[in-house]
This record gives C-alpha cells, structure tokens and sequence, in this order.
C-alpha cells in the first residue's frame, strides 16, 4: 500500500525545493582555537557547544565517576559566587548551561542572550576557570551519584551493559561505569576534582562549535576570552581498544520472569570509509523500529519479545556490534537462536532491493529532523567534528545514502556481521541454554 | 492541474502578517489565510530549517462532549487512526515512519490536535494522509473493540495507577460546577466502558471538517508552497454543514468554598493544592490574563527567587520542600490559577496550608517588588527569545490559542502585552483572584498522614494536566 502512494506524491514533492543547507564556516580565533560557526542572524542568541575528547575514559583507576562528577561541580558556584548566588545570576541573565561528561567527551552547552552575551560570557568563564568545588554541593552531588549507582546495580539492563563491556574491554576504560561505582564515588575528594579538571580540559583536544547570532570575528573573541586560559596539554588519552573476539554465552543471575539479552561483536570503526553502507545495513537490520528484520522476525513472526534492536557502536576509542532484547525466561534459547539465524542471513545475502529502497526513503526523510534549533545544530557540529567528518558532509550526505546499492551492502554485511563470533549476556533466569562456554 | 488553478483563484480570505524583519518579531515569516471551505491555514516559515511540522487542529475536546460518554473526543482520536475508505488501519502512522517522520494526537479540553513532523520535501503526503482522514474516516468493529480496551488500559496507567492524578480529577470536579471541564479528558471508567464506535462517528460528523479546523504548519517552507499543498489537498472538501459555534454551558456564582480530602495509601509525600476559578484570554482583551501570569511567576514561579521562595521554602526553620503558583491562559472558557506547597519534615497540611495563605497576604500587603518585576521581564523576554529557536513550539501555542477562542493577532500580541503589564496591574489581578468562595482546596495524604514524613525523595506536586496524548 505505500508503494501506491510514492507516485501520488512524487508530483507534489517536486515542487519543494530541499534547502536549509546548513553553511558552516571554518574559523580560527586569533588565539588559536578552531571553531565551525553557522551565522544565523534572524534570532539574537548564540549557542554554544564546547567538547573536550576524552572523558569519563580519564577517570584515574579507583576514581571512576571523577569526571562527570568535575562536570557537574562547574555548576555549583565559581569565583565569589557560591552554588545559589551563581544559580541566580545564572537566571538574572536568562542563560543556559549544561556541562556533562560522557565516556568519549566532556561537554559544554551554552546559550547566551546577543543583549547581554558579555555578561554571560563572563560568568561561564568564571565557572570553567575559577570553579568552587565548595563541600556542601560536592557532597550533594556525591550522594544523587551514589543514588544512581546504586539503581544501576539492580537494574537488569545496567548489569548486562558492564559485563558486556568488561567482556570486551577488558583493561581498557571502556569496561568500567562511566558514572562511578558507589566506593570510587565516595572514595573522590575536591583535589580529585582540581586535578581531574586539569587532565580533562586542554586545548589539544578542544572541539568547538557556535550556531547563531554572532560573526567570525565576534565568536574568535569569545573564544580566546572564555578559554585562552587553557593548558596546552591534559592526560594523555587512552589507546584504541581491541575488541577480543570471545564467541559464547554468560549468563548473571537475576530473579525476574524475564531475561534481558545483550549480544554483539566487534564492529567498524567511524573512520572507516565503509562505515555509511554499514550504518545503512544495520539500520535495516536492527535499528530498533517497527519493520527492522529483527522486529519482523524475531517480534512479528515468533512473538518472542516485545521489541529488539541491534546497531553499530562506533566510538572515539574502539567499536562494537551491539543488540539487545527481553523475553520470558522460558524463551531465551529460541529467541537467540533466531537472532543467530538472522544474522546468518544478513551475512549471507544482505537487503533485498525493496528493503534497500525503504531503508533509503526512512534515513533520507529522518537525517533532516536531526536539525531542529540553534543548539542541537551545535551538538550535531561537534559531533562531527569528533567523528572526523567535513564541515559539509550534511549537504551530500543523503545523496550517499541514496547512492548505495545492494551489492555494497551485500558485500559489507558479509564483513561485519558474524553469527560465530557473537557472544550473549543473559541476566535473568534462562531455561535450556547450554552454558558450556 | 485545471483544479489546482481554480482553487487559487478561490482564495477568498488571505491576510499577510508578515511584517518587515526584525529581531524578535513575532510576526517575522508568520502567515495566515483561509481556503474558501473555511480551513484556516498558519504558516511559520523559518528558512533554518529542513523539516517540517504539520499540524491539523479541530475545534473540539472533551468540553464538546453530549453527557453520559465522556472520553468520546479522546477515544475519536485514537480512531482516526484506524483506516480510511481507502487506507488499512495503522497504514497512517506506517507510512509516516517509513518516510522518517514522527506522528502523534493529543485530546484537550477544548480542541483535538494532529501532528507529524517529516522531511520538508514529504509536507504533501502528510496533508494527502490528513486530509483524507478529515473526510473519510472508516473503521469496523475490528477496530474499535479493541481499541476501547486500549484506552481503559490508558486510563489504568494514566490515571488510576497515579495518586496525585487521581486527586486532580477530584479537584477538578469539584471546582467545576456545571462547566464539562470538570469531566476528565479521558472520560469516567464506567462511562468508557460503553463507547461505541457509533459514538465515536457521531462525534466526528458533528465536528470534524474543514470549516471547524486550523492547519498549522511550521519549518521550511513558504506560505506559497504551503497555500499551494493545501489548496490541493484540503480545498476539495466539502463545509461540514453540521457544525455550529460552539456555546457551552457555564459557570454559575460560586457562592462557598469547597474543601477535599483524599487519603490514598500510595501517597509518600502529602501536599495542599488550591485551584481558583479564573478568566482566561479573551480576543482583544488579555492584559488581565497576563497580570495573572506576572502573579504566578513573582509569587510562586523560581523555585530560587520568587516570593514563596523566599517566605517559605527558605525560612528558618523550612516550612516547605517546595511551593509555587501556577497559571494557564488558554481556554475558551474558564481558566484556573494554582497554589500548591509541599510541607517539610514535622509539618502538618494544616500548618502548610496555613503558612501559604499568610505568605499571599504578605504578598498582597507588600506589593510588586519592582526589581524582582524587571528580573520577571528580562526571563520572559528571553524565553520568548529562545522560542523563536523552537518553530514546533511556537506551531504549538498558535494552534491550541486558534482552537481556544483567540485569534492569531492575538496570540502574536500576547507576548508584547505580557511585557508591559504594571505592577497595578499585577495587583489589581491578584486583588480579584484570591477568593476562597471561587475556589477547591485539596489535600493529598496516605491514611491518617498529615504529617509530612522524613522526606525520600524529591518534593514533586502532580500539576493538572491539560492534554492527553495518544
């Protein structure tokens, strides 16, 4: 029934023209520093997106949680302000802050009014140069970390995420909570804090982007005032991590009716020039929506799970294959071996000419939602920046997508996808599985 | 093509708001128009952006409703999504995933509302989809049986499950006298219980089409094209004949407060909530609306610096874990204001209830600070700033403003109207509002737990929701 509706509207879609090209300049600010900058006039703020790669992957061994931590102190007070004096200068100004830390980057997001940006720009300077870190908000912050980490170890799917990562991280920082463990938590003082900002915030791995009312010449200022004061260098960033290929089956007891499921492999790393058919390929495959071929036969054929996804995990510093489902215990053996036998398929013969066509028409229509507001521009920006890619690639992109044919994602899948090499973690209560490995 | 020539030429109505460019202009790339079948169209054009949000708005929710089948505007909606004369039920939704795109429905007191947001170059199958369903609606027994399931169970997890908007539902109820807004959006269980799909389409003859409907669309594209789209697809449909202005019952003098206790088991942290009966805009008349506004945010808005604040939440000792006021201006007939406070440890509702009252009279004594009235401002200045970066936001406010008695110049005034509010103003409102006879107070405990407990987690009050969502 779709298919009779593309022709009725092809005659309609020919009228519009697809425009909002995103134009993206490439600066440098006289200081220095590298900034892509959308100029866009017509609203008087900027936002803002400040990325340092390397984040919670710094966190020295037995301070896990150091950095997100660190992040979320920036905004508990700076200077002469204690937490509730910057709060409500913070809020006099009509600003915006966000500083978060992932395991790949620490990020700061600002928006700031055009009508009163220097005075913005001067308290978010003061919060990245001259933080507090006073005690009470640390302990505050300390005890909703801990909270966190605490629902974390009952909670089925956390647990399966850290075996799974311990299985194939092991001694590399990707195996370890990014968020901290209750002990690293509460073993972190304020001089934790100081030292971390001082490994984790550093020019050689600055990345920047600015989406607003500001010009090239404005935003170089900007920058060198709010982060000219920036060490050269921070800790030295960890190596690649090679995934080892371990094949088999873990199950960790949990008490439930249902098992949750992770399962994956080693992937394809961002940089690789085939990573776009393997995005595609899996998207098609996995990409937890209705009509996947995981959905359709894993849910809709056999009914044996409410939803399950499968994508590529592709990192700054190493990449998986990854999917993930729940079922009743009493079915965990046929669901995996569904999963296998689909992953068998993918490998062997890849999509089909119509479901290349649908996965096409989905992420072409998807990619320009991504774009929606200054600051998710700027997110966007920086994201591509880490992921290397160039400051157009949003203006062809779909037309690469449209491009690839099913020979490429044939050939692609076969690399990639492996049904030997999987390896499931099962938290729950599983019956019949064959645990032997 | 002959058919796409007649109907631009039809074009009866077609005002231009768009006014020269300028930073923070409301009306920069806002258009409206009317097809000549009585669709009132919006654009918002914003050039930034490659996507496109459309919006199809009817005049009618659950206020409309004949008694004795509440929820039948919300269970309507759930069913426009179940087929056409020509389209499969879910083949709607399905199609507008397969494009990329996200959809979804939301029921209010006084409209119904549809929305998908696509890729910019796909508006014309959304309108193709949308419109087909304004005019075609079709669905058997298959469909609807189940589906009515599916909104009891929405009731169970929306509602029931809930305390806090088990309470809301009390509270309405008894602040609403003869007013349907006191009747629950989803609707009474035991009402729900025997909707029809016969009900459903009787609601949907008596108000669906074009002539009871706003069109709003929002992202990049130009009202050119959009005029074009819609003439085409929405032109070629008929007036519904049936459709008559809407004129509800109203309230009657409220003579004598009303007081509500609830004890429910599941409740952790008890809370006093207060609702008054207030004015809501009206067209061409919204300074006391947004006096009202200016009140809830000085009195109970920043949980750091409004006047609640400052009296009860950072007194010596703490009389409240939280406390704020609360104010919705759209409605076709009766708004509310709100107060609400979460006493702290050791604290009676009595106690809490009391201090809230004591601080609105201080309030009341003090007046407007007129520093903390420049701060009020400045935020609300920049939250319209900030709006501007949100075209689904603003598609939003304009629809549900359209379908709750205003009209656009009305909601393009609101915010310049909301900055110039005095402090006289500000008081004269709150001088008015503050009537116990015109109002519910609730309050919301586990059994014989009056007192507030150690607390265990954060102080949250359940707002009255005015939407329900598909």
């Amino acid at each position: 029934m779709i298919r009779v509706l593309v022709p009725l509207a092809l005659a309609l879609v020919a009228a519009l023209p697809l425009r909002a090209q995103v134009a993206v300049q490439e600066i440098t600010s006289p200081g220095g520093i590298d900034a892509w900058l959308v100029e866009e006039r017509s609203i008087p703020f900027v936002a803002l997106e400040l990325s340092f790669r390397g984040g919670a992957v710094l966190d020295p061994e037995g301070l896990e949680g150091v950095t997100s931590l660190m992040a979320s102190m920036l905004s508990e007070g700076a200077g002469e302000l204690d937490s509730r004096a910057f709060a409500a200068r913070s809020e006099a100004l009509a600003t915006s802050f966000r500083f978060s830390a992932g395991q790949d980057t620490m990020t700061i997001s600002a928006s700031m009014l055009t009508e009163n940006r220097d005075e913005a720009a001067a308290l978010l300077r003061l919060a990245l140069a001259e933080p507090r870190f006073d005690a009470d908000a640390l302990e505050r912050l300390r005890a909703r970390a801990i909270s966190g980490a605490r629902s974390d170890e009952r909670n089925p799917s956390a647990i399966a995420g850290r075996a799974f990562a311990a299985l194939f991280y092991d001694g590399h920082p990707y195996a370890l909570r990014p968020d901290g463990t209750v002990e690293s938590l509460g073993a972190i003082t304020r001089d934790d804090l100081i030292a971390q900002r001082d490994r984790v915030m550093a020019r050689d791995r600055l990345h920047v982007a600015a989406v607003g009312d500001i010009d090239a010449e404005e935003l170089g200022a900007l920058l060198d005032y709010l982060l000219g004061w920036l060490p050269e260098t921070g800790a030295p960033l960890p190596r690649h991590a090679e995934a080892v290929l371990r094949p088999g089956l873990t199950v960790i007891d949990f008490d439930g009716p249902q098992s949750v499921v992770l399962f994956g492999h080693a992937g394809i790393a961002r940089q690789d020039e085939d990573f776009l058919p393997a995005f595609v390929m899996m998207e098609a495959f996995g990409g937890g929506r209705f009509g996947t071929r995981l959905m359709r036969e894993v849910r809709v054929a056999r009914g044996l799970t409410y939803g399950i996804g499968a994508y590529l995990v592709s990192r700054t510093f190493g990449e998986t294959v990854r999917g993930q489902f729940s079922t009743d215990n009493a079915r965990v053996a046929e669901a995996i071996a569904a999963v296998r036998a689909e992953w068998a398929r993918m490998a062997e013969a890849g999509l089909s000419e119509d479901e290349l066509a649908d996965i096409q028409t989905y992420l072409t229509g998807a990619y320009p939602l991504r774009f929606d507001g200054n600051a998710n521009i700027a997110g966007i920006l920086v994201g591509m920046q880490l992921q290397g890619l160039p400051a157009d690639y949003m203006t062809y992109r779909n037309d690469l997508v449209d491009a690839l044919t099913v020979d490429e994602i044939a050939a692609i899948a076969a690399r990639v996808l492996d049904p030997e090499a999987l390896h499931f973690v099962v938290v729950g209560r599983p019956v019949g599985l064959d645990t032997g490995n | 093509m002959p058919r796409f020539l007649r109907s631009l030429v039809a074009v009866i109505a077609f005002v231009c708001l768009a006014l020269p460019a300028a930073a923070l202009d409301p009306r920069a790339g806002v258009h409206g128009f009317t097809l000549d079948n009585g669709l009132e169209v919006v654009v918002i054009e914003d050039a930034r952006s490659p996507a496109v949000t459309h919006m199809l708005w009817y005049r009618a929710g659950a206020a409309d409703e004949p008694p004795g089948i509440s929820g039948i505007a919300h269970f309507l909606e759930h069913l426009m999504f179940k087929g056409t004369d020509s389209r499969a039920p879910g083949e709607f939704s399905a199609i507008v995933e397969a494009q990329g795109g996200r959809d979804n429905a939301f029921t209010s007191w006084d409209y119904t509302a549809y929305f998908q947001r696509v890729a910019a170059d796909r508006l014309g199958l959304m309108m193709e989809l949308e419109a087909d369903r304004m005019a075609n609606l079709s669905f058997t027994d298959a469909e609807w049986l189940p589906e009515r399931d599916v909104i009891l169970e929405e009731r169970g997890q929306v509602v029931e499950s809930r305390a806090g908007s088990v309470f809301n539902e009390i509270m309405r109820a008894a602040l609403f006298k003869n007013h349907r807004y006191g009747i629950p959006i989803i609707g009474w269980r035991h009402e729900m219980e025997g909707l029809t799909g016969d009900h459903a389409m009787d609601f949907y003859r008596a108000h669906y089409g074009p002539n009871n409907a706003v069109l709003v669309v929002a992202g990049g594209v130009t009202v050119d094209e959009v005029r074009a789209l819609a003439e085409a697809h929405y032109g070629p449909i008929p007036p519904n004949p049936v459709v008559v202005p809407r004129n509800r019952p109203v309230e009657p003098p409220h003579l004598a407060e009303r007081r509500i206790i609830r004890e429910d088991a599941r409740v952790a942290q008890p809370y006093v909530l207060r609702q008054y009966l207030a004015p809501a805009r009206r067209p061409g008349d919204q300074r006391e609306a947004a006096a009202l506004v200016l009140l809830a945010e000085l009195l109970g808005g920043s949980p750091r610096t409004s006047f609640f604040a400052e009296q009860l939440l950072f007194a010596e000792p703490a009389l409240a874990l939280s406390a704020s006021a609360f104010y919705s201006p759209i409605w076709l007939d009766h708004g509310t204001f709100g107060l609400s406070i979460v006493p702290a440890e050791g604290v009676t509702l009595q106690e809490a209830e009391d201090a809230m009252d004591a601080a609105v009279a201080d309030f009341l004594r003090a007046g407007v600070d007129p520093d903390r009235l420049e701060v009020i401002r400045a935020r609300i200045r920049a939250s319209e700033i900030y709006a501007m970066d949100d075209v689904q936001g603003r598609a939003r406010r304009i629809g549900a403003a359209m379908t709750s008695g205003l009209t656009l110049e009305d909601e393009l005034a609101w915010s310049e109207i909301l900055m110039s509010v005095t402090a006289d103003e500000v008081m004269e409102a709150a001088a008015g509002i503050f009537d116990r006879n015109r109002a519910v107070t609730g309050w919301l405990m586990a059994p014989g737990g009056d007192v507030a407990p150690r607390s265990t987690g954060p102080a949250r009050v359940e707002l009255p929701s005015e939407q329900v969502s598909q």
